[in-house]
């Protein structure tokens, strides 16, 4: 079952993988145009790094979130899916699964290489991937009960963010801590704990609560 | 069996009907019937568990809908004003995961099958979003025939079909109310359809 | 005595009841904000560190308590709407969220006040401020969603639903800010050095809590009832009260 929405999922996207890139160079384009607004003095970009992407990558995952549900809310098969006999709260977390492979992923690939254009060290560009890599899912499935709340509202693109992004705030405060901690050579071990103590939090609660926002949603 | 107990819908302000009963047995079909705006998608959306009723319940063998969650959805389906299909995906697969999604996974036979059966043999492969909107209908209803359900609810069922088709999907509910299924359905086509209790429904 | 309270349950008698009430909290209301801005600003001594600019925590205090209380109580009856669907509750919730989030902008700005001359700059990154700004976010996603959905009973349910979730959410929020904060330490004073206060300080900020406290429920009775008379405007009791007049 969650086989299932996933593979579907993923195969929907494959037909439009042009949705997949606009996200992906949109997370670029935020993350150069600072150097352009602030100069290119390299050690106030270094510095400024991890918060960038860190920001650029809420962005990017948030905007993406209006489709998680919305078409499949217009064609009806997310009615149907309502009706399905199993257990909504894992087809939700099929649906963010899916939806972080699809956009959370190409953002912690592409991650490094925008860290190299800010000149941060090595192993700054490693914790940067791995905060990513723990924290991405974080807002796929944080951001499912905002989408499901705003499903079929005017504005709800700009809602969401409205709804979602305070959500994010200790996601961004421990990924982009964890980067600074590692450059000023502190240890970095409490803040991954934490972002996986967030992402655990989020696996158990958020497909439950998208999953009762669906529900209200298509009454 | 299913029953309805004292519904009442409630839109916005207005009242769109109250102190709707009714009992279907096995075999028995239910046709509702009303104007446009007289809430017939709403109750249908109501019996499939959808939406609550303002006032009322909805009982399946006894006991509440609400109350089986995941029990009553394994026995019922419904296909309602939205196709229900991804435009984006192929005629085996929307047919492959919509079922697997309703709880019965079936083979790539068995859908190659129904799809023949309901008139889209040649066209499996075939991306929805290339389709007329009758055989996207088609597409929909082909779930009626591998889902091993008992309780059908069909929202207009027959719109967008051509003749040959109407008699295809008459043919398939007739076969389902002689082996003791259930079928509530709207429709604005005349259609007769032999069952063995006939309820027919009407709101204001 | 016996009062059968589930009979105040149903929107039409809560109207009447609230009607009657009222009036008694916000006539409370007025006579403690007198009383506490009375003492905050001539009874209490001027403080000899922070001189007269400190008499602004007889607002800001209250203030920033209230928000964070508000927020917790409606998510509490939005909740409880969301359990039982009960409708009275979720009209509460609504109505409490306005008065929250205008508690939220007044810490917020009493607090930006403060730091002037304290400070000297408008706005400090300091782990209070910033969480109370934060809230203001939440309060504002709140009211929002159920501005957005033109479905009451989805608006009470979808509001509900996120109302929870930032009750959840605000610990690790806080706890976030605090960690944030100490680890940027340097461009913040932190406001827990506050001097001992004195005992006329303590009184006229507990009156001022208790001024608010009458305040936002005289609000948000008199705001329940004007949501009870949307809702409800289609039923025979509000044909009723509007022949009679006596809707206000």
């Amino acid at each position: 079952m969650l086989m299932w929405i996933i593979k579907r999922d993923l195969l929907l996207a494959m037909r439009r993988q042009s949705d997949v890139f606009t996200i992906l160079f949109f997370f670029i384009i935020v993350v150069s145009l600072f150097p352009l607004s602030v100069g290119p003095e390299m050690n106030m970009l270094r510095t400024m790094a991890p918060g960038v992407v860190w920001v650029a990558a809420l962005l990017a995952s948030m905007l993406s979130l209006g489709r998680m549900f919305s078409n499949d809310y217009v064609d009806g098969t997310l009615e149907q899916m309502l009706l399905s006999p199993q257990s909504l709260s894992l087809l939700v977390l099929g649906k963010a699964l899916a939806h972080w492979l699809v956009t959370g992923i190409p953002l912690v690939l592409m991650a490094p290489i925008l860290g190299i254009q800010y000149d941060l060290p090595i192993e700054a560009l490693f914790v940067l991937t791995i905060t990513l890599l723990l924290g991405t899912p974080v807002l796929s499935l944080i951001g499912a009960i905002g989408a499901a709340l705003t499903l079929g509202l005017r504005g709800g693109g700009v809602l969401v963010s409205l709804l979602v992004l305070p959500l994010y705030i200790p996601v961004l405060i421990f990924g982009a801590g964890a980067v600074e901690a590692n450059m000023a050579g502190v240890g970095y071990d409490a803040h991954l704990s934490l972002i996986g103590a967030f992402l655990l939090m989020s696996l158990v609660f958020a497909p439950w609560a998208a999953a009762s926002s669906l529900r209200v949603s298509l009454e | 069996m299913l029953q309805g107990i004292n519904l009442a819908c409630v839109r916005g302000d207005r009242e769109l009907f109250k102190n709707i009963n009714f009992s279907l047995e096995a075999g028995g079909l239910m046709q509702v019937h009303g104007p446009n705006g007289s809430g017939k998608t709403s109750l249908l959306r109501m019996l499939c568990g959808l939406s609550n009723p303002a006032a009322g319940e909805i009982r399946w063998c006894d006991k509440a809908i609400h109350s089986l969650d995941g029990d009553y959805f394994a026995v019922m389906t419904y296909i309602g004003h939205l196709s229900g299909t991804k435009d984006d995906l192929t005629v085996m697969e929307n047919l492959r995961i919509s079922s697997a999604l309703a709880g019965s996974e079936i083979s790539a036979d068995q859908a190659k099958e129904a799809l023949e059966y309901i008139g889209l043999s040649g066209r499996e492969a075939l991306p929805v979003k290339v389709l007329s909107q009758g055989q996207r209908r088609r597409v929909a209803l082909a779930r009626l025939l591998v889902c091993k359900t008992s309780v059908w609810i069909l929202d207009e069922p027959l719109v967008a079909l051509d003749v040959a088709a109407v008699k295809l999907i008459q043919g398939l509910l007739e076969q389902h109310l002689l082996q003791g299924g259930m079928v509530v359905m709207t429709t604005h086509q005349e259609i007769d359809i032999a069952a063995a209790s006939i309820t027919q429904l009407q709101l204001a | 005595m016996s009062i059968n309270w589930f009979k105040y349950s149903s929107p039409a008698s809560f109207y009447s009841l609230a009607g009657k009430i009222t009036p008694i909290f916000a006539f409370a209301a007025v006579i403690l904000l007198v009383a506490g801005l009375y003492i905050g600003f001539f009874v209490a001594p001027t403080d000899f560190q922070q001189g007269e600019a400190y008499r602004i925590i007889f607002i800001h205090v209250p203030a920033a308590w209230m928000s964070m209380f508000l927020y917790v109580v409606m998510a509490f009856w939005a909740g409880i709407g969301l359990a039982f669907n009960t409708r009275l509750s979720s009209m509460f919730a609504t109505a409490i969220a306005p008065t929250g989030a205008m508690f939220t902008f007044i810490a917020l700005w009493t607090g930006a006040l403060w730091g002037k001359p304290m400070w000297g700059t408008w706005w400090v990154w300091d782990a209070r401020l910033t969480s109370e700004l934060i809230l203001l976010f939440l309060y504002i996603g709140f009211m929002s969603l159920q501005a957005a959905i033109d479905d009451p009973r989805r608006a009470d349910k979808a509001g509900a639903i996120i109302a929870l979730v930032g009750v959840v959410n605000i610990p690790i929020i806080y706890f976030s800010v605090q960690w944030w904060n100490t680890l940027h330490q340097g461009a913040s004073v932190s406001v827990n050095q506050a001097p001992s206060m004195a005992t006329t300080m303590l009184v006229g900020m507990l009156v001022m809590v208790f001024a608010s406290w009458m305040y936002s429920i005289a609000v948000i009775l008199k705001r329940t009832r004007v949501i009870i008379l949307e809702r409800e405007s289609h039923t025979a009791w509000v044909a009723e009260l509007q022949k009679k007049g006596t809707v206000q």
